[in-house]
């Protein structure tokens, strides 16, 4: 049998199994603590830290996913200083990825009371449209690096290893190795990738081309795999 | 396209040959190897790598993109690197860049002049690494050197009061065995002392790192030494000295690697490794040299190696370049490029005692801290102790830069204050003192009215600054705060590993807001706090809690650098 360990959430009692996470054990007592790049079928790299909480006697805040519960703490889900966090690395967020197509994002936004218009002249994540395949585009422009699609990619699931992180720090970007086009590249279109993605970055190819009006005929021409020229050729 | 088709890469299978059956871990040193040879690390050499490796193609790809040394695409037949950062800064870096890319970057002149964080040659400032294909890189300073000619790298300027570590650095010769002599206290520890008694005398000796963390070096040992007997275990150096203004491990590699190398054999008995690693910052091609070169002296004579002295202690050492990333001072973010990784640091904990390189227990100490060791060992804990205050014991090296007559390493103990590094050892500010920088980019601005302080780690921790990496940059009244502001926002912004939201975003709103600090908007002051407290609180790693740090402490300090509401302000 598991230990247990007690502590308190916003005030109120928990028990939980030993090596709960202060994520898990906030969900389980009804807390909403919010999150972007956690997901139950990734490694939790603690990478956005907006699901950070106040934890009585910690110079800085925890990251709930990565956070295991220690007897007798005493944590704050909402403070005052998780509320500045989360705002801010909302408004930061928002000044610079496109979150149209990133609903939930969106009332985390609102939820907090995030200025969309708080960090004026800011220089914008910006990159060109990927439609380099039958399946899905790519729009990074719309990308929060979570990572998730990455590790779906490797270690997570596929172990296909065709997507990597480039550059580093504000311009880190989801790659193939040197840009190649994912036809190029060691992608078995498995979809894993889009199923994660918590923003508009990766959307299968027909739900983009019915946003873009594309008639049934467009539809069909560009989801189906193009056979190469030179096969064209000889056939 | 197998590797003897590649007409192009004729020396690729060669080098590639030397890898075989080697995995991940080799990455780095392979991808420099490579590199050295073409110039540039190709898409075939990406392919051939990972095949030897069998590493994927992207994370190598992910890899060359991280590091700033390395280039997927040739660069000139020279390449020039101009440090802008503070004190190079203060020393007309900006011009001489500017000045360089007209006279050097044209069509007839096959040069790449690029910008650098700092390159750790702030006595000699403004400093600039020199990469020409086929030769070694130099680091030398761009105001006095024949930059495409002949240049040699400069020597350090070290002074001790007194000189214990710093003994005859200023002689200028280089450390042989002949001038360092036996390997005493690695002798005295594995003739008379069980590897507790090491771990008991490093503890007793009150030693406190010296990277910038400021923890004890015993109970780190110790942390390590408990592990199950079992369990393989790792020293590693750390030697990816990058803390802007900070230059004193570089003094310490190029001008006593033995001793440096006696404290990692000494840790390594402390604490059962067999394996060890140093990782240089790939911006000091002269350190890693001589430490190279001292490595095999010391070697050959049987103080590293197996069976070391006759004993049944084995210790081997593997001395890595890294290849440009400040991130990977961050002890969890070297081991990952140890391990051929992007530089990320890890979530602690787990901390490195009980997981580090490799998942193993790993003691992994500053440069600093392990050359000090040799001397406790030898002369015993009360000799370091007969220094410097109860809780800062032994002597302790700053970095001194900026506007003092004689920028340099020193070596103080702690409990003299900093007027009096400034003014006596240095030989005084040249014009009136504005502000020092107290322990680096990631440290706190001091004001002239605060620099009676006792430069103890207990003293600075009292009025809200840090010792961090030991270093001190000095700024006099010509200086325009805002524009050292500026310098330190870009450092941090070209810095971050972007691995963590508030960091990677964070120092880029940081820049932006600072690039504007002389026509500020409404509201910047109040934008500038929230993100420096968002990075401080929430960020993963050391870097990132420490990126607004310099920049909360100035506004603080000089409130109408950035005021609350600009006269004559823009409205956003």
């Amino acid at each position: 049998m598991n230990e247990t360990v007690t502590l308190i959430i916003d005030g109120e009692q928990v028990t939980v199994p030993e090596g709960t996470t202060l994520l898990e054990a906030a969900r389980a007592c009804g807390r909403d603590v919010p999150v972007i790049c956690y997901h139950e079928a990734t490694t939790s790299e603690g990478l956005c830290r907006i699901c950070v909480v106040d934890v009585q006697g910690s110079r800085r805040l925890q990251p709930a996913c990565v956070t295991p519960c220690q007897a007798g703490a005493q944590v704050e889900t909402r403070s005052e200083r998780v509320e500045r966090t989360r705002r801010t690395l909302l408004e930061m967020l928002g000044a610079a990825v496109d979150l149209t197509h990133a609903p939930d994002l969106q009332a985390m936004s609102a939820d907090y009371h995030a200025d969309p218009e708080r960090f004026p002249g800011a220089e914008r994540r910006e990159h060109p449209l990927h439609d380099d395949n039958p399946f899905y585009i790519r729009d990074y422009s719309q990308c929060v690096l979570c990572w998730r699609c990455v590790q779906v990619c490797g270690e997570d699931a596929q172990y296909t290893f065709a997507l990597t992180l480039t550059g580093r720090g504000y311009d880190t970007a989801v790659s193939t190795a040197f840009d190649i086009s994912m036809t190029e590249s060691p992608c078995v279109f498995c979809g894993q990738c889009v199923g994660v993605c918590p923003t508009g970055a990766l959307k299968p190819k027909i739900e983009y081309g019915l946003e873009q009006g594309w008639t049934p005929d467009m539809l069909r021409q560009n989801t189906r795999r193009r056979r190469s020229p030179k096969a064209a050729e000889e056939g | 396209m197998s590797v003897n088709e590649s007409n192009n890469l004729p020396e690729l299978g060669g080098i590639l040959g030397r890898y075989a059956g080697r995995t991940r871990e080799a990455l780095l040193p392979l991808l420099w190897d490579i590199q050295a040879s073409q110039g540039y690390i190709s898409p075939e050499a990406v392919h051939a790598v990972s095949k030897t490796l069998r590493v994927p193609e992207a994370d190598i790809y992910g890899v060359i993109g991280f590091y700033t040394l390395f280039h997927e695409q040739p660069t000139g037949e020279t390449l020039l690197r101009i440090c802008t950062d503070q004190a190079c800064g203060l020393a007309g870096a900006d011009s001489l860049l500017a000045d360089l890319r007209d006279r050097l970057s044209s069509a007839e002149n096959p040069c790449t002049v690029e910008h650098s964080a700092c390159l750790g040659l702030c006595e000699h400032a403004p400093a600039v690494l020199i990469s020409r294909r086929g030769k070694e890189d130099v680091l030398a300073a761009a105001g006095i050197d024949d930059l495409l000619g002949d240049p040699h790298p400069r020597r350090a300027v070290a002074v001790g009061y007194p000189a214990v570590l710093v003994a005859g650095v200023e002689d200028g010769e280089e450390e042989t065995l002949a001038r360092y002599g036996d390997y005493a206290g690695l002798r005295c520890a594995l003739e008379t002392m069980t590897p507790q008694n090491v771990v008991g005398e490093v503890k007793a000796s009150g030693l406190i790192g010296r990277g910038g963390a400021a923890f004890p070096t015993g109970a780190k040992w110790e942390g390590v030494w408990a592990n199950p007997p079992d369990l393989p275990r790792y020293v590693v150096g750390n030697a990816d000295e990058s803390e802007p203004g900070t230059f004193k491990d570089r003094v310490l590699l190029e001008d006593r690697p033995h001793l440096l190398l006696e404290g990692m054999a000494l840790c390594a008995y402390a604490v059962g490794a067999r394996q060890g690693y140093l990782y240089v910052r790939g911006e000091y091609p002269e350190a890693l040299r001589r430490v190279q070169a001292a490595a095999q002296e010391a070697l050959d004579a049987g103080f590293l190696g197996d069976d070391i002295l006759g004993s049944s202690f084995s210790f081997h050492l593997e001395i890595r370049r890294g290849a440009g990333a400040y991130i990977c001072g961050e002890e969890t973010a070297l081991f990952e490029a140890i391990e051929g990784k992007r530089g990320f640091p890890r979530i602690k904990p787990p901390f490195p005692t009980t997981r580090g390189l490799f998942g193993a227990p790993t003691v992994i100490n500053n440069v600093e801290t392990l050359c000090a060791v040799p001397g406790i060992i030898r002369h015993g804990a009360g000799w370091f102790r007969q220094w410097g205050t109860e809780r800062s014991t032994g002597t302790k090296l700053v970095s001194v830069s900026g506007h003092v007559e004689r920028p340099g390493v020193y070596e103080i103990v702690p409990g003299v204050t900093l007027r009096t590094v400034l003014q006596d050892y240095c030989g005084g500010v040249r014009g009136g003192l504005k502000a020092v920088l107290m322990g680096g980019a990631s440290g706190t601005f001091l004001t002239p009215e605060e620099i009676d302080v006792r430069l103890t780690f207990e003293d600075l921790r009292a009025i809200g600054a840090t010792f961090g990496s030991g270093a001190i940059i000095a700024y006099n009244d010509s200086v325009d705060l805002r524009v050292v502001l500026q310098r330190l926002g870009r450092f941090f912004q070209h810095e971050s590993c972007g691995k963590c939201f508030p960091c990677q975003l964070g120092t880029q709103r940081q820049m932006e807001i600072l690039a504007r600090a002389h026509t500020p908007l409404s509201g910047d002051r109040r934008r500038l706090t929230d993100i420096g407290l968002t990075m401080t609180e929430a960020s993963l790693c050391g870097l990132g809690q420490t990126a607004a740090s310099a920049v909360l402490s100035a506004l603080e300090k000089w409130s109408d650098l950035i005021p609350d509401m600009p006269k004559g302000g823009r409205q956003p």
